[in-house]
């Protein structure tokens, strides 16, 4: 499926809570298509964005499909790098209590459980936004 | 086209993956694989199974690259390689696969 070539680095950043557009459920389902494609992603949660990640979501009073899980299956599919903005975490009284716990194994160290998701304050994450290749916003 | 087991109708969309998920039962991958000119042995039903725990635990069909790894770390080295996966799923491993577990079709299967 992928071919020997430029690998670059993409940054998927999300800003949108998660039902009420449909960006949330777009943006992870062309990372989930994308990483076919062997390029080095990370994704970055801002502003109300980060409400996709929290935990014990329940979509029954709004009848749609509840893809949080869905999160938990980006380390099968190498996204090991997930960035969430502590200045929006604190705006919206949040924590990193209130995320779900995101890990990946690592098949180069006997498929060892680490950590994807790391919080970054917003001045780290403008540097990491201007070390990628392409960043893509939804 | 509507698909009939056991005198029983369930909806398929034109590919024929079942319309909706909750109506599966095991028969129902047999008769998929028998349109097919097939039939299903517990080396099938090891994947369908996989497929089915998957989903259920992240809302999505994995796709086939992301299913063979797994394969691999859960049935052995020897399972989770395309050869094997293409051997009992020759029209796609996650394709045909997940249609017989009554999944849609995996997200970024072209």
């Amino acid at each position: 499926m992928s071919e020997e070539g430029i690998i670059k680095k993409l940054m998927y950043v999300n800003r949108k809570a998660p039902y009420g557009t449909i960006y949330a459920l777009e943006s992870l389902e062309v990372v989930l298509i994308g990483a076919a494609f062997d390029q080095q992603v990370s994704l970055a949660f801002v502003d109300d964005g980060v409400y996709q990640l929290t935990r014990s979501q329940n979509t029954d009073g709004i009848g749609m499909k509840n893809f949080s899980p869905t999160y938990a299956a980006l380390g099968d599919y190498d996204v090991r790098h997930i960035y969430v903005e502590r200045e929006s975490l604190e705006a919206r009284g949040l924590t990193v209590e209130d995320l779900m716990p995101l890990t990946y194994e690592d098949e180069d160290d006997d498929w060892a459980e680490k950590e994807s998701l790391r919080i970054v304050d917003s001045s780290e994450l403008a540097t990491l936004m201007g070390e990628q290749d392409v960043v893509l916003s939804f | 086209m509507p698909l009939e087991v056991n005198g029983k109708s369930y909806e398929t969309d034109e590919e024929g993956y079942l319309a909706n998920i909750n109506e599966w039962e095991p028969g129902l991958a047999d008769a998929m694989a028998e349109a097919d000119g097939t039939s299903l042995g517990d080396n099938h039903w090891e994947v369908i199974n996989f497929l089915r725990e998957y989903y259920e635990e992240y809302q999505i069909a994995p796709a086939v690259r992301v299913l063979t790894k797994a394969i691999g770390k859960k049935l052995g080295k020897d399972k989770g390689n395309s050869k094997y996966l293409y051997e009992l799923f020759p029209y796609g491993p996650a394709k045909q696969a997940c249609k017989y577990a009554g999944l849609p079709k995996p997200t970024g299967c072209v």
